[in-house]
């Protein structure tokens, strides 16, 4: 009874304890630019997903492939001909609301189709190197100061190796090599079972298990080495060596793009690694996984999230790059970015087909880079009541 | 201090070894055959492919193909399949196109990014640093060639002169004063294009770096003695917050090459962009690794001599 009152008085004179979100969001409501950011984010994603509903189907309302040649080029909001299109042609309402191509097709519908590919190709990239970037990170932080046995340096040079040969079509040496590095990896098993046991007999190959570099050193060079290749060239040469399809985009801009992510989550963990939290959870007893995924990666996941919206517009603006140079996303989808680099060809005579993409990819991005800039405020520590 | 120099070169040059055998790993791996560019040509018989092939070592193990490679490039031997001619030749006249570009528009960036970075910091909530700080984002979300185009349609209309590729044709006899005109109108746009970027991250960065000294203790202590605001500012404050630009020099190598790629094309400026597009397009693999290699270079020459200007400039940091 004594305590509680205790307690009570002790409290009486902290400031209230504010949960972390509401925290979040006090300090991302002053910021209008970035609320403007994620108000049309969310009227972006909106638009997207009706986009899909509208655009699919056996007969869609909105028909983005419909060629009509009569109707070429026509300005915005300017209404269908009813003499030369049939019925069933017709664009809903009977009007262009943002004008036809050079095919003829609904510039509108286009857009509405266009916007949820180019959201898909935007979030899978990113999703992808989210991914990689949380798992790379995520061993370079936790387990970073792990050596590697030379035994399995060995391992890991003789299973690349035969991947390489698989790649070149080797078969043959590359079926030897995979051979090889299972047979090494079986030894070393062998070993460590022996070795675990405390038998007398592995002491005498110990010399084929000396330490060589970290984990860490291992993962960070490979970033170093990935941050000196031009991001831009890379992911032209790859897609253009590559057959075209959207999946490729998608995969290469991720592949090409979790370096940020790996650093900041191994920032994160090499500092959360340290903290009292995690000691504890390991007396407990748990297991690593569980306490990479449920204690420390929430506590981690804030710069990631941050880095992962500007992501979000960097793949939807390389998209409209590479769509630029004839290496976007092949015809059957419709990006924004594909409508834009095919309205260059009409500038003077039909400027809308580049402004209207062009204007809406400008806006989708910037909302992008205005949200996750104020995310990063927010969810920035330093900037908690001062 | 010697021994960081040494360690750090050394630790550069097998990353670089690295970046050697990946880049030739991407492009050898790739599926698809340069041998097979045109397959419907007539002329392009079967014994040709054989010869194509034993000419240019396709036929040879992988490694083996890797080292020949390297060796032609360091030798100065490497030919382009394209047209049979030296690869390092292409390349040196196509940087000197290059390097036009990249010094005008690194000097835009540099000194427009200051004057405002600088202001927006001093005047922070001002609609200035609002007004500047929607723009930089603008900037930053633009598609690039979207970009081009607006600024071409408005410079065409408004001024009626010839802005695509590097002089206008029938030029080469007028008035040195008249080709030194065409020449700077040819270069505004795809200089000032390759600039604003630029010009949105730096000048952010700036203004970052600024809002961070004026609030240091040393600030307030010049304050308080009575020093006049632009004395404090420009002389005790920017002088510090000028350190990390200084290593940004080293960082900006790049830049010669990885940018261009896109507004090269658009400007059809024969620059090294272009030509990397060029080789692309055609599956010239030399002259693809070798601009690849050359950039990897500009890349870690980039931060080694960063990291060397940071301990000049810092003594903190001299171990």
């Amino acid at each position: 009874m004594q305590n509680t009152r205790n307690t009570e008085e002790l409290a009486h004179g902290l400031a209230e304890e504010v949960p972390r979100l509401t925290e979040a969001w006090r300090i991302f409501r002053k910021n209008t630019l970035a609320v403007w950011g994620l108000v049309i984010f969310i009227a972006f994603f909106i638009v997207a997903v009706s986009g899909l509903l509208l655009t699919t189907g056996e007969n869609p309302v909105l028909d983005p492939a419909k060629v009509r040649l009569s109707e070429k080029l026509l300005r915005p909001l300017t209404p269908v001909n009813t003499e030369m299109v049939k019925p069933g042609d017709r664009p809903v309402f009977g009007i262009y609301l943002l004008g036809t191509d050079d095919l003829g097709r609904d510039v509108f519908a286009r857009m509405m189709q266009g916007a949820w590919v180019s959201l898909t190709v935007g979030f899978v990239a990113v999703g992808i190197s989210v991914i990689i970037g949380i798992i790379l990170g995520g061993i370079a932080g936790y387990y970073g100061r792990l050596r590697i046995k030379f035994m399995h340096v060995l391992c890991l040079i003789a299973f690349f190796v035969s991947m390489i040969l698989l790649a070149s079509g080797q078969r043959g040496p590359a079926l030897d090599s995979l051979a090889v590095t299972l047979l090494l990896s079986a030894f070393s098993a062998v070993y460590h079972y022996l070795a675990a046991k405390g038998g007398t007999g592995p002491k005498i190959l110990d010399f084929l298990f000396f330490d060589t570099f970290s984990v860490d050193t291992l993962i960070m060079r490979f970033v170093d080495i990935m941050l000196c290749f031009p991001s831009f060239f890379l992911i032209l040469t790859i897609v253009a060596l590559l057959p075209a399809s959207i999946y490729n985009i998608m995969i290469v801009i991720g592949l090409t793009s979790w370096m940020g992510t790996t650093r900041f989550v191994r920032a994160e963990f090499l500092s959360l690694r340290e903290q009292d939290f995690v000691s504890a959870a390991k007396a407990m007893g748990l297991s690593d996984i569980s306490i990479i995924f449920r204690h420390m990666m929430p506590n981690a996941i804030a710069p990631v999230l941050v880095s992962a919206t500007i992501g979000v517009a960097m793949a939807i603006l390389t998209e409209a790059g590479l769509s630029f140079l004839g290496f976007g996303v092949p015809p059957p989808h419709a990006t924004w970015g594909n409508i834009l680099a095919g309205g260059e060809s009409f500038i003077f005579d039909a400027p809308w087909l580049m402004y209207i993409p062009g204007l809406s990819i400008l806006t989708v991005v910037l909302s992008f880079n205005l949200f996750g800039e104020g995310l990063r405020d927010a969810l920035n520590p330093k900037l908690r009541k001062r | 201090m010697l021994s960081f120099t040494v360690r750090s070169f050394f630790q550069k040059l097998v990353t670089l070894f690295f970046i050697s055998i990946i880049s030739f790993l991407v492009v050898y791996l790739a599926p698809g055959k340069p041998s097979q560019i045109d397959p419907l040509n007539p002329k392009f018989t079967p014994e040709d492919l054989v010869r194509y092939r034993k000419e240019f070592n396709l036929d040879k193990p992988l490694y083996v193909q890797y080292y020949l490679y390297y060796r032609n490039l360091f030798s100065g031997q490497l030919k382009s399949w394209k047209d049979n001619q030296p690869v390092m030749d292409k390349i040196k006249e196509r940087v000197m196109n290059s390097l036009w570009l990249f010094l005008v528009g690194t000097l835009i960036t540099w000194s427009l990014s200051f004057p405002v970075g600088i202001s927006a910091a001093l005047r922070r909530g001002s609609f200035f640093d609002r007004f500047s700080t929607f723009i930089a984002y603008v900037l930053i979300s633009i598609p690039g060639f979207f970009f081009a185009y607006i600024l071409i349609e408005l410079v065409v209309r408004a001024f009626n002169v010839p802005v695509i590729g590097m002089y206008t044709f029938g030029m080469a006899k007028a008035d040195f004063i008249y080709r030194v005109m065409d020449r700077i109108w040819h270069m505004v746009l795809p200089s000032i294009l390759m600039a604003l970027g630029g010009i949105a991250l730096l000048s952010r960065y700036v203004r970052a770096q600024m809002l961070e000294i004026i609030h240091q203790d040393y600030i307030r202590t010049a304050m308080a003695k009575g020093l006049s605001a632009d004395v404090v500012y420009y002389k005790h404050g920017l002088r510090n917050a000028l350190l990390p630009f200084v290593t940004m020099f080293g960082l900006i190598l790049p830049g010669l090459i990885g940018g261009s790629v896109i507004i090269e094309s658009i400007f059809a400026w024969p620059g090294i962009g272009r030509m990397a597009f060029e080789a692309i397009l055609a599956r010239d693999y030399p002259v693809i690794l070798t601009i690849n290699f050359i950039s990897a270079v500009l890349v870690l020459a980039g931060t080694f001599i960063s990291d060397l200007l940071y301990m000049v400039v810092d003594p903190r940091i001299r171990l």
